[in-house]
């Protein structure tokens, strides 16, 4: 496992009181895979992805849990040297991360140059291929980012992470914004790069459609927690997690032929003041009496390289039954017994 | 069914910041949003319009609700021509037809009270107050808000995403349109919540007999909103017919390269390598003849030469491909 994430706990202060946007993670990124960490809004992907990378917002801190890097724990105290060489980030919005008042390429050439250990005319060359390794033409290296397109500016993005030959990419909705077109030749081009580089990634993603095109696996959370996680043909093609099932039921599918999404009543609980026990009990319809009182614990075995599928559900030994159950749409519309509003 | 809306031959210019050497060759530089759109729309359809970002699809939207008018081309609702309405008339079609926002966060005022944003279209249209309570009521009703007591006073950062949205509608509803246009209207949203408003979208749309037209650029949720789709490139329809028809056997080279493109969520589907390279080209020097000519894969000289026509190959299908004619 190149990066291992355990008990992870990070706290916001609000005026609201504290918001424990994670509360008690864990999840591990096998060296080589690329493992897709979905989730809702609010759901503590984005942070925990933040807090790996030891750039938390000023509110935010880390309250219990260890991640862990090659072997060796970091923190935000050690984490800032092994940003871009070892660990690097690609964002959601490229604009955002690209300043507007120079050219690509002299950014890309900065982080060469600050950062590595290049030379101005090595750092040329460098960019030059970097641009080349994206699929975009060294002669836009002098362009502005606003004469870029939104999938160019990605592609930037992405080579400009790529620049010290990191072996982590870490990649919050990289296609978001994106047509479906350039969405494709991006998550292509992510692909192919991973390949030839060998690299590990990251990918935060809502997307469970993008998640099953490009992840090897992947860790499912909901409300501050991991409640699925494993390799991507398992957790979406045999859902564990009932909250895994109903998200499945919700998200469009131009293949399938059923003609129904199914929502999942109700909205995720407050991080403020989180219910005790699992977290999906009040949507989900098959709770028991049992599941608002008693978190259930998920398992982190391994299969091989990889990690194998866990679920956190006390009616876990059902889940093959409940699928059956799930794929029913009257089963959503029964609110759930333990409904708290 | 008698067409509602009908759409011909519209084309709309947008002016675009001028170069000096243009100024001083006295050009005019358009961005062309449109370039010759026809289509009708019969009573209580429902109709999408896919494409990417820059192909027109947002401008035809808010043409066919008279927020910008075309550069040529005319637009009717209900038989009367948009381009003359005044007046009364006008006020009328106002009242009838209603754009749904795309983001529920942006589209309220978030100084007003949800009480106000929702009556604030019976106000413009000089609803007696006397009456806002029950229409007010009514709409909240038909976007299953019943106990609307709860949120009439509050103000929109204190409601979730669903629950804003569902207020947008009402605020759409309170006039009782016949006609509405939602532009991207539950792409703000997540997943979970969003499969509700699009079944609420659909039963609130046959309650009250709605034509509707649907914005959207994901070709795969559309599929649960309308009968019929309208596929856009660059300011021109290339494919127009049944959905379901469209996402089975899309017949345009960039309808099969968007059906293609669609990620879905079943890891255990067969990967299809795109049938397209490149980029959008500029909507300011569009290529001549066909618009997609130069990504596609079946491109032939005559796709250069002149723009394919939009036909009829089916029943309620038409495609603009020179190798559908041929």
């Amino acid at each position: 496992m190149i990066l291992e994430v355990d008990g992870l706990q990070i706290h916001y202060g609000t005026a609201g009181g504290t918001v424990r946007a994670v509360d008690g993670a864990s999840f591990a990124v096998p060296e080589g895979r690329i493992v897709g960490l979905v989730g809702e809004s609010g759901c503590g992907k984005t942070t925990a992805v933040r807090a790996i990378m030891g750039v938390l917002a000023e509110n935010g801190r880390r309250a219990g849990g260890r991640v862990v890097f090659k072997g060796k724990p970091i923190d935000e105290t050690n984490t800032r040297p092994l940003l871009w060489r070892d660990i690097a980030y690609v964002p959601q919005s490229a604009m955002s991360s690209l300043d507007p008042v120079y050219t690509v390429g002299a950014q890309i050439v900065e982080v060469l140059t600050k950062r590595g250990r290049h030379g101005k005319t090595a750092a040329r060359a460098r960019a030059a291929e970097l641009f080349d390794l994206v699929g975009l033409s060294e002669n836009r290296l002098r362009d502005y980012p606003h004469q870029f397109s939104g999938g160019m500016r990605q592609r930037a993005a992405i080579a400009m992470a790529l620049a010290l030959e990191p072996s982590l990419l870490l990649a919050d909705e990289p296609v978001t914004a994106l047509d479906v077109i350039v969405q494709r030749q991006i998550l292509d081009t992510l692909r192919a790069l991973q390949q030839r580089l060998k690299l590990s990634m990251v990918l935060v993603t809502h997307d469970i459609s993008v998640v099953a095109y490009l992840c090897d696996e992947v860790v499912v959370m909901y409300a501050g927690q991991v409640i699925e996680s494993g390799p991507v043909r398992e957790v979406l093609g045999r859902p564990r997690h009932p909250y895994t099932m109903g998200l499945r039921n919700a998200f469009p599918d131009l293949m399938s032929d059923a003609l129904e999404l199914v929502p999942i009543a109700g909205s995720p609980p407050d991080l403020a003041d989180p219910p005790p026990g699992c977290r999906f009990t009040p949507r989900c319809p098959f709770a028991l009496a049992a599941c608002s009182t008693r978190p259930a614990a998920i398992g982190s075995d391994r299969a091989g390289a990889g990690n194998a599928h866990v679920s956190a559900c006390l009616r876990d030994g059902e889940a093959d039954h409940l699928r059956t159950f799930a794929l029913d749409p009257v089963t959503w519309q029964r609110s759930s017994a333990y409904a708290t509003s | 069914m008698a067409a509602l809306v009908s759409v011909r031959d519209v084309v709309k210019h947008f002016p675009v910041s001028r170069s000096l050497g243009e100024v001083v060759r006295r050009a005019r530089p358009v961005v062309r949003a449109l370039d010759g759109v026809s289509f009708e729309v019969g009573a209580g359809d429902a109709v999408a319009i896919v494409g990417e970002s820059g192909c027109g699809k947002t401008t035809l939207g808010r043409l066919m609700l008279k927020l910008v008018e075309p550069t040529t081309g005319s637009i009717s609702f209900d038989g009367a021509a948009l381009g003359g309405l005044k007046g009364p008339a006008l006020r009328e079609f106002r009242r009838q037809a209603q754009l749904v926002f795309q983001n529920p966060f942006d589209a309220l005022n978030p100084r007003f009270t949800i009480y106000r944003a929702v009556a604030e279209p019976l106000v413009n249209a000089g609803i007696a107050e006397a009456e806002h309570a029950d229409r007010i009521a009514a709409a909240f009703r038909r976007v299953h808000l019943p106990d609307l007591d709860r949120y009439l006073d509050k103000y929109p950062h204190q409601l979730s995403g669903g629950q804003l949205q569902r207020v947008v509608l009402a605020r759409a509803l309170v006039l009782a349109p016949r006609f509405l246009v939602a532009d991207e209207p539950v792409s703000m949203l997540d997943v979970s919540v969003r499969a509700g408003i699009l079944a609420l979208m659909r039963e609130v749309r046959d309650a009250m007999g709605l034509t509707a037209i649907y914005i959207s650029h994901d070709l795969a949720l559309v599929r649960y909103l309308c009968d019929r789709t309208l596929v856009m490139y660059l300011g021109t329809i290339v494919e127009d017919g049944p959905t379901e028809e469209i996402v089975r056997r899309p017949r345009h080279p960039y309808s099969r390269a968007l059906v293609a493109a669609v990620p879905v969520p079943d890891p255990d589907q067969s990967r299809q390598p795109l049938p397209i390279k490149g980029n959008v080209p500029d909507a300011r020097e569009p290529p001549s003849g066909c618009r997609f000519r130069d990504r596609c894969p079946h491109a032939f000289a005559r796709c250069a030469d002149e723009p394919p026509p939009l036909r009829a190959i089916a029943d309620g299908h038409r495609v603009a491909c020179h190798l559908e004619i041929a």
